[in-house]
């Protein structure tokens, strides 16, 4: 009786694992927490630099058209307009999602609803390779293959947006179509029993019923899907063309905001202005990240069907 | 049909005259700013069986949960919950121990992906029982205990998952009975199964009653009046009767038990 009394006061092996576990979880958040704020106080400091040390206005920066970090204007100022790189890089996240979109959902749909099995069997490892090829080698084929299409096709020089949304396009849809795949797999059984048994036929309940109650999941796919278009670097700088020039329609060479960081960092020296506009680029890409994080919680927390 | 209102200052709630396994004191429960439970307190006896009773979300299963500590970290737990003479909702209480000591089943069978034996064995080798023939000793006793032994003394080493839901929730029963505990807490558990399973799992309790104090959260007042020793009638949040079995079921003394028994209620 009392031994048992005694016990249930003191501490044992378990609450000293508890204690040491606990300790372990703390320090490792503790550094994981100091490497994330490094990075974003580095970035943000040497992206802030331009602006603060360099005075260049905010405004010109993101409305200039110019960008030629090393030589001034004839007003004095330095060329650093990011408009371009701004306007390419979300014309080819948008087009590229715009375009994998309806195929991803169209796949998904065909592995959950149509043809589970085959589905899983053969289209989910299909997916899983297509996610695993490295950057390069679709840049590589988009070189090789999509660029030169273009040229004979449209005419130009087929480097441009128009080639930089097709590689992006399949680099996205694996993305897309896998988050896709889990949120239409999460939606509840007894949906599709319900409307099946109140008449609907096999399309309508896909479409008004499993797609719908899927929809914040395909929203977040997408979403995750652009924010990897976004982020892409060098698969986009092997077809895009690589001048920064304000693009005049989906043929002409330009320049994203990775590719350009890609191909300026190795040629500008730290502390200078060519070297923090860069960084002021990729502070513009952590934005952005950023944004696609909250928009993915948001569309959490609102979209889901529940009240 | 509007809900009825209760007065909770009239309460009827009497002191065991039995040895007590635990007893509560003022017990209260928030969720956040949600006042969940109110000043239950109650006393357990030993080796009989107490039933709680009451419509959902009357706190039952929330005081219920209090009993071995699981609300830790979901509710703010104020009030004494004295076991052994000792107050076990207290911070330097060990809670490993206490659920040692007081098990609790829940409302759907939940056995683990193991083996019937290793559903058995996990908890028993957590607390360094290695002992071949120890464990085996406790597998047959743990489930003849529950009633179970009869139907998987062929198959302890196949997957729990294929039990039915009845014999899960019987394994599961004999899972907490192999740590042989004091008091053994059951939130609903005939809820989910057939009434062919429900008489197996009260013909089970019946049995450990024997050896065991039992508390058990119920919908299902027939379940209450066939098996219970004592019986609880919560609402709303309130304890407003507390009394025996038989009593309760026959002469109430406060309206609101009366109805809900009789189905007037809500």
């Amino acid at each position: 009786m009392d031994e048992i009394k005694k016990n249930l006061q003191s501490s044992s092996k378990a609450t000293h694992q508890d204690y040491f576990g606990k300790t372990i979880t703390y320090i490792c958040i503790a550094f994981v927490g100091l490497l994330v704020i490094s990075i974003l106080y580095f970035i943000t400091t040497r992206g802030l630099a331009t602006f603060t040390e360099n005075h260049v206005s905010l405004w010109k920066f993101l409305s200039g058209k110019n960008w030629n970090p090393g030589m001034l204007d004839k007003h004095g100022q330095p060329q650093i307009g990011a408009l371009p790189m701004i306007v390419t890089s979300f014309s080819v996240t948008v087009l590229a999602a715009v375009v994998a979109t309806p195929f991803a959902i169209g796949v998904a749909l065909f592995m959950t609803e149509i043809a589970p099995e085959k589905g899983t069997k053969i289209l989910q490892p299909v997916i899983e390779l297509l996610v695993g090829i490295p950057s390069v080698v679709y840049g590589f084929i988009g070189l090789s293959v999509i660029v030169p299409l273009i040229r004979h096709s449209f005419g130009g020089t087929g480097f441009g947006i128009l080639a930089g949304t097709l590689v992006l396009f399949v680099m996205v849809l694996p993305t897309i179509t896998s988050l896709s795949v889990d949120s239409i797999k999460a939606v509840p059984m007894f949906y599709r029993s319900a409307s099946l048994a109140l008449g609907a036929t096999r399309w309508q309940t896909i479409y008004k019923v499993v797609l719908r109650a899927a929809t914040p999941g395909i929203l977040t796919a997408i979403i995750f899907g652009m924010s990897r278009a976004f982020g892409e670097a060098l698969a986009v700088q092997m077809v895009i063309g690589n001048a920064v020039l304000m693009p005049h329609g989906l043929l002409t060479p330009s320049s994203t905001l990775t590719s350009q960081l890609t191909t300026g960092i190795g040629n500008t020296t730290m502390g200078t202005l060519p070297n923090n506009a860069l960084w002021s680029l990729a502070l513009i890409l952590l934005l952005m990240s950023l944004v696609f994080n909250i928009l993915v919680r948001f569309i959490g927390k609102k979209g889901s069907l529940k009240k | 049909m509007n809900m009825q209102t209760y007065a909770f200052d009239k309460t009827h709630i009497i002191q065991i005259p039995l040895e007590k396994a635990m007893t509560t004191e003022n017990l209260q429960v928030f969720y956040g700013d949600n006042h969940a439970m109110h000043d239950a307190s109650l006393e357990f006896p030993r080796y009989r069986i107490t039933a709680l009773i009451g419509a959902s979300g009357s706190g039952k299963s929330t005081y219920l949960r209090c009993l071995n500590r699981m609300n830790d970290r979901i509710a703010t737990v104020k009030g004494k919950i004295m076991y052994r003479g000792t107050d076990i909702n207290s911070d330097h209480i060990n809670v490993y121990e206490v659920r040692k000591h007081i098990s609790m089943v829940f409302q759907r069978p939940n056995p683990f992906a193991k083996s019937i034996r290793e559903n058995i064995t996990f908890a028993l080798k957590r607390n360094g029982i290695k002992d071949k023939a120890e464990l085996n000793k406790r597998v047959e006793e743990s489930l003849k205990a529950a009633a179970l032994w009869d139907e998987v003394k062929d198959d302890l080493d196949k997957s729990a998952l294929a039990l039915s839901g009845g014999q899960a929730q019987r394994l599961c029963i004999a899972r907490c009975v192999a740590m042989k505990p004091d008091i053994l807490l059951l939130d609903e558990p005939a809820s989910a199964l057939d009434p062919i399973s429900t008489a197996k799992i009260e013909e089970t309790l019946q049995q450990l009653r024997k050896n065991y104090s039992i508390i058990i959260v119920t919908h299902n007042m027939q379940q209450a009046s066939r098996i219970a020793d004592y019986t609880a009638f919560f609402h709303m949040g309130h304890v407003l009767e507390y009394d025996e079995t038989e009593k309760i079921f026959t002469n109430p003394e406060i309206k609101a038990t009366e109805d809900y028994i009789s189905g007037n209620f809500g």
